[in-house]
């Protein structure tokens, strides 16, 4: 999403979000990640006042304090941008690729099956696997920090039994045009 | 404006969570809870990646030698032989050395591209050439300087605040954006990127020239 991303030409403007609005992007936010309220309240103070950054192709940042905080794309799931979840590292259930899909991912690739599934790779056990289309925490093999934040193309049982194809979709990652930017 | 929660019954039924497992003997207000407090990951300074990852940047020499500098303890935990030997984990021999090979290539590459800018930029001239357009009357037009990574519109605006007049920025006759200022302040705009004021800085003075633009040859 953030791969060739200028903001010189590629917003289109900020405006204030209504507080009616505000409090139902809150709602889906404590839905979609595993946050606690008194937490997001924190990063997100309620007399804060959110700003919606539309962006080109249908992409919208979030910002606090001008800081970058979460990211849409059309009306799917709020993102958190990477350097949030680094603070948060809890908040999105965690997959991870090995050590030779580290090159890929920060070249922008989505992730295969493979990288998961091999040694270096994690996707978690049956009894707490991730349907499809959720967003996940990526890391890397031998790495402490998330790498990416990305959305399931699979439940995370099918990545392992179809092991072929695309695992997991990334939505930003380190050092993609979005992670340059710390405010807007 | 705070809503008199206690008081009124609640607007809507909303479903708390708590509420599945007691139902009616609950306790009203539970202690507000802590945030919990946030990660400190702690970023490179010439890379801006978490430090585990510099080597996949494209400075990585950089990146090691600023932190072998600034903090020998944290270098350490990095790039100490221990550290190289478990960071390989399950990658073969083979992939890891090409790994280093591609990284050393990036590297050699992101040097060349930013040497091969710089030289761009000194070579580039910035004009500052005064249009005469009337007698009396005279425009100032300056163009080059976004190769100096000068925002154009900026400086417009702290040329016209300072000389008090109009100042905007066009595309010239090449089809290159300039900035054409009322009157002529050519003199005052050498000396303003002599100095280096504002926004206008970091062109070395070599490299500006002065030209004229008159509608009639020199009156002798
Ligand atoms: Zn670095």
């Amino acid at each position: 999403m953030f791969k060739k991303f200028v903001p010189s030409t590629d917003i289109a403007g900020h405006t204030p979000v209504k507080t009616s609005v505000q409090r139902q992007i809150r709602a889906n936010v404590l839905s979609q990640w595993k946050i606690e309220p008194e937490t997001l309240e924190a990063i997100w103070p309620k007399k804060e006042g959110l700003v919606h950054v539309k962006c080109r192709e249908h992409v919208s940042i979030y910002t606090v304090n001008s800081e970058p905080i979460f990211f849409q794309h059309f009306d799917g799931p709020f993102y958190p941008t990477l350097r949030l979840l680094h603070k948060y590292p809890y908040i999105l259930p965690k997959v991870q690729v090995d050590r030779g899909a580290i090159r890929f991912l920060l070249a922008g690739a989505h992730m295969m099956c493979p990288g998961l599934t091999s040694a270096g790779g994690y996707l978690p056990p049956a009894e707490e696997a991730i349907p499809a289309e959720r967003m996940v925490a990526i890391h890397a093999e031998g790495k402490e920090h998330a790498v990416g934040v990305g959305i399931t193309k699979l439940s995370t049982e099918d990545m392992k039994k179809i092991n072929k194809g695309v695992g997991v979709e990334t939505a930003t990652y380190l050092g993609d045009d979005l992670w340059a930017i710390q405010t807007l | 404006m705070g809503r008199k929660r206690a008081q009124s019954p609640p607007r809507q039924a909303a479903p708390t969570e708590d509420e599945g497992a007691g139902s009616s003997s609950q306790q009203p207000v539970e202690p507000p809870k802590e945030p919990t407090p946030p990660v400190r990951v702690i970023y490179c300074d010439v890379c801006s990646f978490p430090l585990e990852y510099c080597e996949f940047g494209s400075s990585f020499t950089r990146c090691k030698e600023s932190l072998k500098e600034s903090n020998e303890e944290l270098y350490n935990k990095y790039y100490s032989d221990e550290a190289l030997q478990s960071k390989i984990g399950t990658l073969s021999l083979e992939a890891q050395k090409k790994l280093e090979k591609d990284a050393a290539k990036k590297e050699a590459k992101a040097e060349a591209k930013a040497d091969a800018a710089l030289k761009k930029k000194l070579a580039s001239q910035v004009t500052i050439k005064r249009i005469e357009r009337t007698k009396r009357k005279h425009v100032t037009a300056i163009h080059g300087l976004e190769a100096f990574s000068i925002d154009l519109k900026k400086a417009a605006k702290q040329l016209a605040g300072r000389f008090a007049t109009g100042a905007s920025v066009t595309k010239n006759a090449q089809g290159l954006d300039e900035i054409v200022v009322q009157g002529d302040v050519s003199d005052e705009i050498l000396e303003i990127l002599e100095k280096g004021e504002g926004v206008l800085k970091g062109v070395p003075i070599d490299n500006v020239q002065v030209v004229e633009d008159k509608k009639k040859k020199t009156e002798g």
